[in-house]
């Protein structure tokens, strides 16, 4: 049975946004080591 | 009769938006992009590093990007890449538009957070490059295309060394000359084996403009000059007695299988066994010249 258009939509959607959070959350973290990685340098 | 309401496109699956970005290209990129920064005489703290490196994989895969975006009409043209995201409609290319210019700015403005203003630049003129210069202007205008364009391929390993280091020295620039004629060689036996592909998409490729003799000439007249280029870092004692010794192998395999391929006089595609030859190992060149140099500047001899 072929799934239904407006499923498919929401999968891709559901799918994006957690990867988006996963990345937005790799990012946060690695500000945060470059600061204190900057730190580290300016001392 | 009964309005048609138009259904809104489903949005892009993340995986073509990966599929963008040209993951295989985009090994060699990090790859010698990781080489030229561990090379440089300064070391990075490690998250600053991986920043750099991170960065120059992004700028690539938004330039990738940006090319299949302009390229779509192309890439359906060609066997090899028809069932890209865009030509095989699995993705719109406004999405595709946004995506690769999002990703360019979030490239260059990271690497400059991460590291010097410099590197930054240098990364922001490599998608610039990649783009207008050849993707745009050069590719389909002129059979030489390649050599213009492997210059944007050459960048990696000058923006790892200037984002360790800050500035731009004689060593990065020998890498930088290293890819940008080594491109030639490599590009040129490729599209010798995948000639018709070419052709059928009316893009100017040497076999398919100059004919397949002069493109055999020319592959060796390239892989002599970059054998010169591969040996100068040893020979001007930027780098010790390990990369002089691998660099000796790897150019004497390099020139005699460009002889070979200079020599073949097949005209079909099945007798281009030299070619695919030639291909197929200067993807491993590449590697080991490289990790060649890496592994002189940190093993003391």
């Amino acid at each position: 049975m072929k799934p239904h258009p407006e499923d498919e939509l929401l999968r891709r959607q559901r799918e994006r946004a957690r990867l988006m959070a996963w990345l937005l959350g790799a990012f946060v973290i690695l500000l945060f080591l470059i600061t204190i990685a900057k730190i580290g340098l300016n001392k | 009769m009964t309005p048609t309401v138009a259904q809104p496109a489903p949005p892009a699956d993340w995986r073509d938006l990966v599929a963008l970005t040209k993951p295989r290209v985009m090994s060699l990129v990090v790859f010698t992009g990781l080489c030229g920064l561990l090379v440089a005489p300064e070391t990075l703290p490690l998250a600053v590093a991986f920043t750099a490196i991170l960065c120059i994989a992004l700028g690539a895969g938004a330039a990738g990007a940006l090319n299949q975006w302009y390229e779509t009409d192309l890439d359906a043209k060609m066997r090899r890449t028809a069932n890209r995201p865009l030509p095989a409609r699995r993705m719109d290319r406004q999405t595709a538009l946004h995506f690769g210019v999002g990703l360019s700015v979030f490239s260059v403005v990271l690497m400059e957070l991460a590291t010097n203003y410099l590197a930054a630049g240098l990364l922001a003129v490599s998608i610039l490059f990649y783009v207008l210069v050849y993707t745009v202007w050069l590719k389909r205008r002129t059979a030489q295309n390649i050599v213009i364009g492997g210059a944007a391929g050459a960048f990696p390993p000058l923006i790892g060394w200037v984002a360790a280091t800050g500035s731009i020295d004689p060593m990065p620039l020998l890498l930088f000359a290293i890819i940008f004629l080594w491109t030639p060689p490599h590009f040129w036996a490729l599209s010798l084996f995948v000639r018709s592909d070419y052709a059928a998409a009316n893009v100017p490729m040497l076999p398919v403009v100059a004919g397949i003799r002069n493109t055999r000439t020319q592959i060796l007249i390239y892989s002599i000059v970059l054998v010169i280029a591969a040996i100068a870092p040893f020979a001007l004692h930027l780098t010790g007695p390990i990369y002089g010794v691998a660099a000796a192998v790897l150019n004497t395999v390099f020139v005699v299988l460009a002889a070979a391929v200079f020599t073949n006089k097949a005209e079909d595609v099945s007798g281009m066994k030299p070619e695919r030859r030639l291909f197929a190992f200067s993807i491993l060149y590449l590697f080991g010249l490289f990790a060649a140099l890496v592994v002189d500047r940190w093993v003391a001899l």
